[in-house]
């Protein structure tokens, strides 16, 4: 059996059984969903999963038309190659930024983030109101100066008028 | 004895008579900046104490008001988590003054949500049990108590608003935000 890994991306109008539909598509031609991520953006649907299995992109493709027949829904089908998991060693740290909504909070402080040569591996934003609000966690390198990348962040939150905290990302070992 | 003391504490003592104030909301600066320290003694701070209890009670959920979810820059708050099923230990109706943590322990995790961030909950980890020292509105008497779960809880989310932190700054991940729900 091949193991071929496929990125399946769904964008569009929110309604029930978006994910019975993409799912049953996958499993007519035997493919395996392994990581998956789905949630909604200002309502819209978004989901993109990882599958793996014997069937080819076009396959993949044709199985999951219907789902984008009302031309309410992108569906996209891309061939991935496996990622090397990452080297452990460095820390895994949590960021929070609010304050009120303009352009530009994003870059401010993710480029402060980038500077120092950190990864960032999960990322949520959100607008409700007036509340701009973004939350990343992210991994610096075992060298990295957590509390200069901290000041740096609270700068470069100041500048664009929000405020920036950086804390460990805490695990409990049970 | 302390913890008898704010047990026995209740806003009758202040002997003026609560305001219901307007809650401000982030992204208000207020929310975020650290408030002065207050002295508990004051004219001002006995009328602020009892408007934060009065404003509480009128709030439905309510577990704990701080001076500048009012829009006030001091370092005052009230907690009330008598009805909370989560509860176990509790001391009543109180308002502390300055208040800090002395010991915190038994960290766990638990979803939270704020009057001045009526959009979302966030999953917050904070110490189940708690040592916490704060001054009495009115006497100005120092106290310092120690309390578990759900008062514990509302307690360290108090005093992080007097310190300018918001739950939002606490949450455990990119994932540990949830858009409140809202049924029309």
């Amino acid at each position: 059996m091949s193991t071929d890994l496929y990125a399946v991306t769904v964008l569009g109008h929110d309604r029930p059984g978006i994910i019975a539909a993409t799912t049953a598509g996958l499993a007519q031609l035997g493919l395996n969903i392994e990581d998956s991520t789905m949630t909604l953006l200002r309502g819209h649907f978004a989901m993109m999963l990882l599958c793996r299995g014997g069937a080819d992109a076009a396959a993949i493709e044709q199985a999951l038309a219907p789902l984008a027949a009302n031309g309410d829904l992108d569906v996209a089908v891309r061939p991935v190659t496996d990622e090397p998991t990452p080297a452990a060693g460095g820390s895994a740290w949590v960021l929070t930024v609010h304050g009120g909504d303009r352009s530009g909070i994003v870059s401010a402080v993710v480029a402060e983030v980038a500077a120092a040569g950190g990864n960032i591996t999960d990322l949520t934003t959100r607008l409700a109101g007036e509340l701009y609000l973004l939350v990343a966690e992210l991994d610096l390198p075992a060298d990295a100066d957590s509390a200069a990348l901290e000041g740096a962040i609270r700068s470069a939150a100041e500048r664009v008028g929000v405020t920036a905290t950086l804390r460990p990302a805490e695990a409990d070992e049970l | 004895m302390s913890s008898e003391r704010v047990a026995g504490w209740s806003e009758t003592e202040l002997g003026v008579e609560g305001r219901v104030l307007p809650v401000v909301c982030a992204p208000q600066g207020v929310l975020s900046a650290r408030g002065a320290d207050v002295d508990p003694t004051s004219a001002e701070s006995v009328q602020l104490a009892a408007d934060l209890v009065a404003t509480m009670r009128v709030s439905p959920g309510c577990v704990g008001l701080a001076a500048n979810q009012v829009g006030v820059g001091v370092r005052m708050f009230c907690v009330d988590v008598t009805e909370h099923p989560k509860t176990r230990t509790q001391h009543g109706t109180f308002v502390l003054c300055n208040a800090e943590v002395v010991e915190s322990s038994r960290n766990e995790k638990a979803r939270e949500g704020c009057m001045s961030v009526p959009d979302f909950t966030g999953d917050v980890k904070r110490a189940s049990r708690l040592t916490v020292r704060g001054q009495l509105p009115g006497t100005g008497e120092t106290v310092e108590f120690s309390t578990d779960a759900f008062e514990a809880r509302a307690l360290q989310h108090e005093i992080d608003h007097t310190d300018g932190f918001l739950f939002l700054d606490r949450v455990a991940g990119a994932h540990a935000i949830y858009p409140r729900q809202t049924y029309l």
